[in-house]
This record gives structure tokens, sequence and C-alpha cells, in this order.
């Protein structure tokens, strides 16, 4: 039983055969992504009412919380990728890793750009040192980290590994950005919206929250199936290199 | 809806600024990570064609 369930997931995930279906799947995902972000925009400037404290600077909650939510849920998913690739010493799977990182870290980003466009108004300056931000500007770093090593690490064995390692003990931070604002004093504002309490916020601005956020997570799935592509043809035509004399020659060459 | 004329909606009560700088900001990104993906997906498929043409013709 092991044997056959073994058989048929490297089956599935085999390159030669992902590469097609991402690409079937990827104008379904970016589709999908245009409607929600243009129903989500709609939803957040045209229904949500005026915030009764801030006036119309929370809009920018409509990109900071899905972008900043993004950010930590690609830096998990990337992270199970990546165990799963050391567990398994499977390919694929370090690859997936690779296709997230980029995203990942666009995401964070996003997220510190558009806080310190929230925090001037709110707060009267663009950058605090407080726990939130400056966990969130690690979670930068680690992205940075991850993709970094695996640039300098010219053997891929060694650098899908090497990336691994980093990104699964870099994970620690995420309950850290996410419990930030309950663990420590913070300027930043508590979360909005809680599994175990009701959301303090409008039901019109909440929606539009969560359809930005799903909008988010489908154009994130069309990135990384689209980044996933361009991995495997980068790293098929690395592996024919040097294997074949004349790519010997071009070396020479350049 | 909570705007009286497009001015409005462009002012966001004063805080104009800061809301479309960042919604502005988040777009540049996001399109311009689907522009860089086009360019490497075309420069990734180049190059396996390439090679794959040395390859024939080599053997």
């Amino acid at each position: 039983m092991m044997g056959l369930a073994r058989i048929n997931w490297f089956k599935y995930s085999s390159p030669q055969a992902f590469y097609p279906l991402a690409g079937r799947l990827m104008p379904w995902c970016a589709a999908t992504a245009i409607l929600l972000i243009g129903m989500g925009l709609y939803l957040g400037f045209f229904v949500a009412p005026t915030d009764f404290q801030q006036g119309q600077s929370y809009r920018i909650i409509f990109v900071h919380v899905p972008a900043a939510w993004m950010s930590m849920f690609l830096y998990v998913i990337m992270a199970i990728w990546a165990g799963l690739g050391l567990g398994l010493n499977a390919r694929p799977s370090f690859m997936m890793a690779q296709a997230i990182a980029p995203t990942g870290a666009l995401f964070t980003f996003l997220a510190l750009v558009t806080g310190a466009m929230w925090g001037k108004p709110t707060w009267g300056a663009w950058w605090v040192w407080d726990a939130r931000l400056t966990s969130e500007l690690i979670l930068l770093f680690l992205y940075g980290g991850v993709m970094l090593l695996r640039t300098s690490i010219d053997d891929s064995r060694r650098a899908d590994r090497a990336g691994a390692v980093f990104a699964l003990v870099g994970v620690v931070n995420v309950p850290i950005i996410y419990f930030s604002v309950r663990w420590w004093n913070t300027l930043h504002q508590g979360a909005s919206v809680s599994m175990t309490a009701a959301p303090k916020m409008a039901a019109t601005m909440l929606t539009a929250m969560l359809v930005m956020t799903l909008g988010f997570w489908m154009y994130s799935l069309a990135v990384i199936l689209a980044r996933m592509r361009c991995v495997i043809l980068e790293r098929e035509e690395q592996a024919s290199w040097g294997t074949h004399p004349s790519h010997q020659d071009a070396l020479e060459v350049h | 809806m909570q705007w009286g004329s497009v001015s409005e909606f462009v002012a966001m009560g004063g805080y104009g600024l800061y809301v479309w700088t960042s919604f502005g900001v988040t777009a540049f990104g996001m399109l311009w990570e689907v522009f860089a993906l086009r360019r490497r997906h075309a420069l990734a498929l180049s190059r396996t064609y390439e090679s794959r043409y040395d390859q024939c013709e080599k053997s």
C-alpha cells in the first residue's frame, strides 16, 4: 500500500506532468483573481462605509491586511514544501518552495510599504520599531535569505537543502508576527478579525477585506504556477549543461 | 456610497496621497511580477529550445 501511494505521488508530481497542468490551471486562477480583486475594490471603495475613527485612511486596510496575511501564509506553505522536500528527498517539493519565495517576499514588501502609508497619517510616523513591524521586517529578510542562499550555491541539490533548512528555521517567526500584537504592547492595532471573537468591524468592510484576500490567493496561485513552469524549464536546461559537448563549447565561448 | 463627486473620491477625505500610494504600489508590484515572469518564461523557453536543437544537431 505504501509503495503504491508513493508511486502515484511521484507520478503526478513529476515536472513533465506538472508543466502542462500548471499551464492549463494558470488562466483560470488569473481570471478568478481579476474578478475577485475587482469585486473587492468595488466593495472597499463604494460599499464599505467611512471609519468613524480613522476617516478614509482606513481604506488602506483592503490591500494592507490581505498582503500581510499572504506574506505569512506563503511563508508557512513554502516551509511545508521545504520540509516535504527534505523528508522525502523530492526535487519537485524543493521547486515548489523555490517558486513560492519571491511572491511571498513581494507581499511582505507590500505589507510594509502600505503599513508605512497607513502609519504616517495615523501614528505620525512612517516606521516605528514595534514588535509587529519589526517581526514583519524580519520576515522580509528571511525570504531574502532563502532566495540568496539558493542563488549563492551552484550545486542545485545543496542549494535546495540549504534553502529548505533556512526556510524551516525561519518559520518560528510567523507565530511571532501573528501574536506580536498580543504578546507585546504594540503601537500596531490588535487583530480586527480573530478565530475566537466576533470581528470588530462593519460587515461590508470585513467582506471587502476577505474578497480581496481571496483575490490575492488566486493571484498567488497563478503567479506561483507560472514561476513553477519557469523553474522546471530552467532546471531541465541546467541538468543538460555540461553533460553535452555543445554546452562545453558554449561554456568556453562565454 | 459616500462620494459626491470624482474629486471627493480622489481626495479620500484628505488621505488621498496615502491611500492611492498604497493601492498604486500594490498594483505596480503585482503587475511587475506578472511581466517579469512572462519575460523569464520566454527566456527559459528559448534556452531549452536552443539546447534541444544543439543536442539534435550533434547526434
